[in-house]
């Protein structure tokens, strides 16, 4: 190898890494922004940038009630619609991985679609339905609901569903060599096998409830969330607390996805 | 048994398990149902009403109910008043695919093969800030693109823009947010690509003196097709239908064909237009996926 070879070489190692390090810090940029403005004291509502220090936006996060308002209704909306999402995708990637059926190519497709169609034709399309079947005038909390078990359904089967497919099945004909029952089997291996992707499915269903917009938007007739509440203040005057809530979502998701890391390989060492 | 059996099936079943077949189909279809019924419910059958709804009677209004005329005029009212924002909407979801690709093959590239033992942790970084509100991050953006903020001060120090030059309520400030906002669905699909590409073939083209960028046109990008497919769809289809971005970063003049069919159903209450512009952008993201992915799949078996 050329001595220009391996200067070509050597560059092309490091510059890759260091572009790519160079995309990951891009994409922190506004996260660092939300933490700053969350502890901004604004001279006035108007003017979105940052002045002085303080720490009012975190003692005082429901200075506005309505925002506190909106963020418990998506908590709210979140939690039901990921329980239900969940148990449904759930049940319906076992029927994908584990059986063999007729129409399980439309079943597949029916669960792809909604995961490439654009959420604005989800959401009028939604709307059409509502008000042709005479519920036009009771948009809120539940068609809300309905709309969010929808779209989460899809990402709850494909995480599920990779998980499944990923496992060694002997591990589940040893039990039943054992004279292990199907249900004990099911309980006590297959269960706490595929646990991490129910889990993983169940974060993502939350976290894409929680931060829909546009759909939401569509059917929520007079209901609002949080993301609502920010696109209605976005117009007349951002308040400092909404990027506490921000700066909240983030920390806690990340002590999450650390949590269930650390667990994760606490019990990989158990094992060795 | 077998003359129902989907061609895909695998042949090797053990007799034992032959009988239990039939109570075991019937248990898929159980599983499946309150989900399917869920999808099918309000997925499936909503799509029969958005396109009820765009033939309506457009004099009709959501008070005193509408008519299904069958007005196919609708169409094409529909298309001679918004084909602005629909156009717009497509150029600036494809530009935003365009850069989103560039930055999210650097990225995916590095974590694959250039992050070694930080990989899992490059990973999770690449989602962390996705974790924040979308609508937070975009409002983020707006201060950052802001007239007197640090991104356009230093670009008009480098005189890259005029003195009186601004990003915000420009196609740039819309075109970054949409690439700002679905790089994660571009790294994510492309990175499992990428990972699965065994090193040694790149090595193996080096070794057969091909330089550096001959070696990963005609190995490394091949083999990452699929992921460049999909990533590609992942992000272009929720662009193309986003108008979050271009109404906090843009001004009336970059609005898309989410913020049309949002305020025809919201604000003007025009049912029949909005279902109609629906129907339209559905159809042309379908036909353009089709034709992309055909051609994706003919060009990878040359």
């Amino acid at each position: 190898m050329s001595p220009l070879q391996r200067l070509g070489r050597w560059i092309g190692n490091h510059l890759i890494l260091a572009g790519g390090l160079l995309v990951l810090i891009y994409t922190f940029i506004p996260i660092a922004v939300v933490v700053l403005m969350s502890f901004n004291q604004p001279k006035s509502k108007l003017i979105y940038r940052f002045d002085s220090f303080t720490l009012q936006n975190w003692l005082h996060p429901c200075a506005d009630p309505s925002m506190c308002h909106a963020v418990s209704r998506s908590i709210q909306i979140g939690l039901l619609a990921t329980v239900a999402a969940t148990i449904l995708g759930t049940l319906m990637a076992f029927a994908l991985v584990r059986h063999r059926f007729e129409g399980r190519s439309a079943a597949n497709l029916v669960i792809f679609m909604p995961m490439a169609s654009p959420e604005i034709v989800m959401g009028s399309s939604l709307l059409a339905l509502f008000v042709a079947s005479g519920f036009g005038g009771q948009l809120g909390f539940f068609t809300i609901l309905i709309a969010h078990i929808m779209f989460c359904l899809s990402f709850v089967v494909v995480t599920v569903r990779a998980r499944l497919a990923g496992l060694d099945n002997n591990l589940e004909q040893a039990a039943m060599d054992l004279y292990a029952t199907e249900s004990e089997t099911f309980r006590r291996i297959t269960l706490p096998l595929v646990f991490p992707g129910i889990l993983g499915a169940a974060l993502l269903s939350f976290s894409l409830s929680f931060d829909d917009f546009i759909i939401t938007n569509l059917n929520a007739g007079n209901t609002t969330t949080f993301p609502m509440y920010v696109w209605g203040v976005a117009q007349r005057g951002v308040p400092m607390q909404v990027n506490v809530v921000g700066t909240l979502m983030f920390v806690v998701s990340i002590a999450i996805v650390l949590g269930v890391e650390i667990n994760r390989r606490r019990q990989e060492k158990a094992l060795v | 048994m077998t003359a129902v059996s989907a061609p895909t099936q695998t042949p090797t079943v053990q007799p034992a398990r032959r009988a239990q077949r039939p109570k075991r189909k019937l248990t898929a279809y159980w599983l499946l149902l309150p989900g399917a019924l869920w999808l099918g419910l309000f997925f499936v059958v909503p799509f029969y009403s958005l396109v009820a709804t765009s033939l309506y009677d457009p004099q009709g209004s959501v008070l005193t109910g509408y008519d299904m005329t069958w007005a196919f005029s609708n169409y094409v009212d529909a298309l001679q008043a918004y084909w602005r924002p629909l156009l717009r909407s497509l150029v600036y979801g494809g530009v935003a695919t365009l850069i989103c690709l560039v930055l999210g093959y650097v990225l995916a590239y590095a974590i694959a093969f250039k992050s070694g033992r930080w990989k899992s942790l490059m990973l999770v970084l690449v989602i962390a800030p996705f974790f924040t509100s979308f609508l937070v991050r975009t409002l983020s953006w707006k201060l950052l693109l802001s007239d007197d903020g640090f991104v356009v001060n230093t670009l008009q120090f480098l005189h890259i823009l005029g003195e009186n030059q601004r990003l915000l309520a420009t196609p740039v400030a819309v075109v970054a947010g949409l690439v700002y906002n679905f790089l994660p669905f571009m790294v994510l699909p492309l990175f499992a690509s990428i990972d699965k590409i065994d090193h040694r073939l790149i090595e193996a083209a080096g070794d057969l003196y091909s330089r550096p960028y001959v070696g990963f046109f005609k190995v490394t990008w091949p083999l990452s097709l699929p992921g460049v497919v999909s990533g590609t769809l992942l992000t272009f289809i929720p662009a193309v239908g986003d108008y979050i971005n271009a109404e906090l970063l843009g001004s009336p003049k970059q609005r898309m064909i989410g913020n049309t069919i949002q305020s025809l159903f919201t604000d003007a209450n025009n049912y029949p237009a909005a279902g109609a512009l629906s129907v339209i952008l559905m159809v042309l993201i379908l036909v353009l996926v089709l034709f992309y992915v055909r051609r994706a799949g003919t060009e990878d078996l040359l």
